[in-house]
């Protein structure tokens, strides 16, 4: 039993970063139709922004965190500018094309830079436990999904209660209304993009004391957050939290439990038996194209 | 026009050619709304109605002439931009944000303003317009009737407090008692508000009781204008477009009609 609570938490925090990554995929992909195969990257290249502001910089973690997510936000912006705003409207294979491109730009910018070592962020939450009776539970790994809670909690806030918000959604949903609104769409999209790499970045800084950073983090993640959006439906943001949370769950109860090799394959599994029964996936909306 | 009215005029085009892609869509017209009246644009399935309107509004931008908005060109400017000036579009079929609720739609009309107060005021109004709407407040747009929709998306345009206000087909499929009742509001905003309004309508019989003046468009072009009493007594637009006489060899005969109005 110990063991299980254990591997439970361990796969809700793992979860919450596939979760906060898929975040991403969809808010892009709502906004734009674009599926933004570079998230990943985005992720890996904030935990180099924070590396670089608190271990070489030396610089209080909270102040390189806030850095961090300030620098990848405008980054997220002129990405989007510079490689998806030219190519938009042309077929979705080419814009495809080019963000799978940003990515093996930036994961080779990246080592460049930084190296091919495994790079490690002094944080609050690396040595602390919390013990409850005989469970010991890792700080980084419940400040993970804490800082998760709180994410969703403000984007929530963010989409329902403001106007920009309000507006973002409103273009997510009809672009060309939007245009009739007066709602600026362009400068809309480019805080989406900023949004998305913000919280690729709150995940990379969060993940830094589990898996450490390096230039190839990024894609291995993003092809776990892949499923994890699909898995939520795809266009919906808290499936894109809870499809997250279950493939790090499935993954950790697999490795645990399961024979070795069983823990990469699971989510997948699961993945193929959700979209077989259910194929718009477990949130997304029942809304069939007829070709 | 009638000369007693001063033509103190709000927008003015004048030889707009429009394209889409490789195909003239619209060769060369010219139109003005005066203030505080009701203009229509007549005309039948792909005669270039929408992309009049398209082209104002600056979702199409147009290869060739001037779009002057209260003595201001607009002609390639932004969408956006274009809105902020004071000048709203109803689309074509609606066009809601259909998981906004009613409220959110509303307010999104509004996006360009930064007065609350003037925005509750106006919210109000709207919901004094059209009263279903405001049983309607908190569900989901997509959730709303078709006639529903267009009361939605008539009230989200006037949010903006437009100066102008571009209606495309505000009567497509929707029961004559409906069209009925949003053709009186259209009235009641144009006389209450002054506002002035551009409507666009295949159906030319309310058009022409709405609006004080009319234009007929044919395949890009502007074939006939004049006040809409006259109109309405005119033999061809009694043809065709009020079916006074049965349609018979039609294509000929218009083609041939035509003509004579170059």
């Amino acid at each position: 039993m110990l063991d299980f609570v254990q591997q439970l938490v361990s796969g809700v925090a793992l979860g919450c970063v596939y979760g906060l990554i898929a975040l991403g995929f969809v808010l892009v992909y709502k906004a734009t139709e674009v599926v933004n195969f570079a998230q990943g990257d985005l992720m890996m290249l904030g935990g180099f922004f924070a590396f670089t502001f608190i271990g070489m910089m030396g610089l209080n973690y909270w102040v390189g965190f806030a850095g961090a997510v300030a620098a990848m936000a405008l980054f997220g912006m002129v990405a989007e500018r510079v490689v998806v705003r030219p190519i938009l409207g042309y077929p979705q294979f080419s814009i495809i094309m080019a963000t799978i491109g940003l990515g093996y730009f930036l994961r080779s910018i990246a080592g460049m830079i930084w190296g091919t070592d495994d790079l490690k962020i002094e944080t609050p939450f690396s040595q602390g436990v919390l013990r409850v009776g005989s469970l010991v539970l890792a700080h980084d790994k419940l400040s993970v999904i804490a800082a998760t809670v709180i994410l969703c909690t403000l984007l929530w806030l963010f989409f329902n209660k403001t106007t920009l918000g309000t507006a973002m959604r409103a273009s997510s949903e009809n672009m060309l209304a939007a245009y009739y609104m007066g709602i600026p769409v362009k400068r809309v999209v480019s805080i989406v993009w900023a949004i998305s790499a913000a919280v690729a970045t709150c995940a990379g800084v969060l993940l830094a004391p589990i898996t450490f950073i390096h230039s190839n983090v990024g894609l291995a993640l993003g092809l776990k957050a892949f499923p994890a959006a699909v898995l939520g439906g795809f266009g919906s943001i808290p499936g894109a939290v809870v499809g997250g949370v279950l493939i790090g769950v499935i993954e950790s109860m697999a490795g645990f439990y399961l024979a070795e090799g069983w823990k990469d394959v699971a989510p997948y599994i699961v993945l193929l038996a959700v979209l077989l029964l259910k194929p718009e996936g477990l949130f997304g909306l029942h809304v069939r194209k007829k070709v | 026009m009638d000369a007693a009215v001063t033509p103190d005029i709000i927008l003015k085009l004048s030889n707009i050619e429009s394209y889409y892609g490789p195909i003239m869509a619209i060769r060369g017209i010219s139109l003005e709304v005066p203030r505080g009246r009701i203009v229509t644009l007549l005309g039948a399935n792909g005669a270039g109605k929408t992309t009049v309107l398209k082209t104002i509004s600056g979702i199409l931008d147009p290869q060739k002439g001037a779009i002057e908005f209260m003595g201001r060109p607009i002609q390639r400017m932004e969408a956006d931009r274009i809105v902020r000036l004071g000048l709203s579009h109803v689309p074509e079929g609606r066009e809601v944000f259909p998981f906004l609720s009613v409220r959110e739609n509303l307010m999104m009309g509004a996006y360009p303003r930064r007065d609350r107060d003037g925005v509750a005021e106006d919210i109000e109004r709207v919901y004094g317009y059209f009263p279903r709407l405001k049983e309607r407040i908190n569900q989901p747009a997509g959730q709303l009737s078709g006639g529903e929709q267009q009361m939605l998306a008539i009230g989200r345009a006037l949010m903006n407090r437009p100066t102008l206000l571009l209606l495309d087909e505000p009567s497509l499929g929707l029961s004559p008692i409906l069209v009925k009742e949003i053709f009186t509001i259209i009235r009641r905003v144009n006389e209450e508000q002054g506002m002035s309004i551009l409507l666009v309508e295949q159906n030319a019989k309310v058009a022409l009781e709405t609006a004080h003046y009319g234009y007929v468009l044919e395949i890009g072009r502007i074939v006939m204008n004049d006040s809409c009493d006259r109109l309405m007594h005119s033999q061809d637009i009694q043809e065709f477009y009020l079916g006074a006489k049965e349609a018979g060899a039609r294509g000929e005969r218009r083609w041939k009609k035509k003509k004579t109005w170059r």
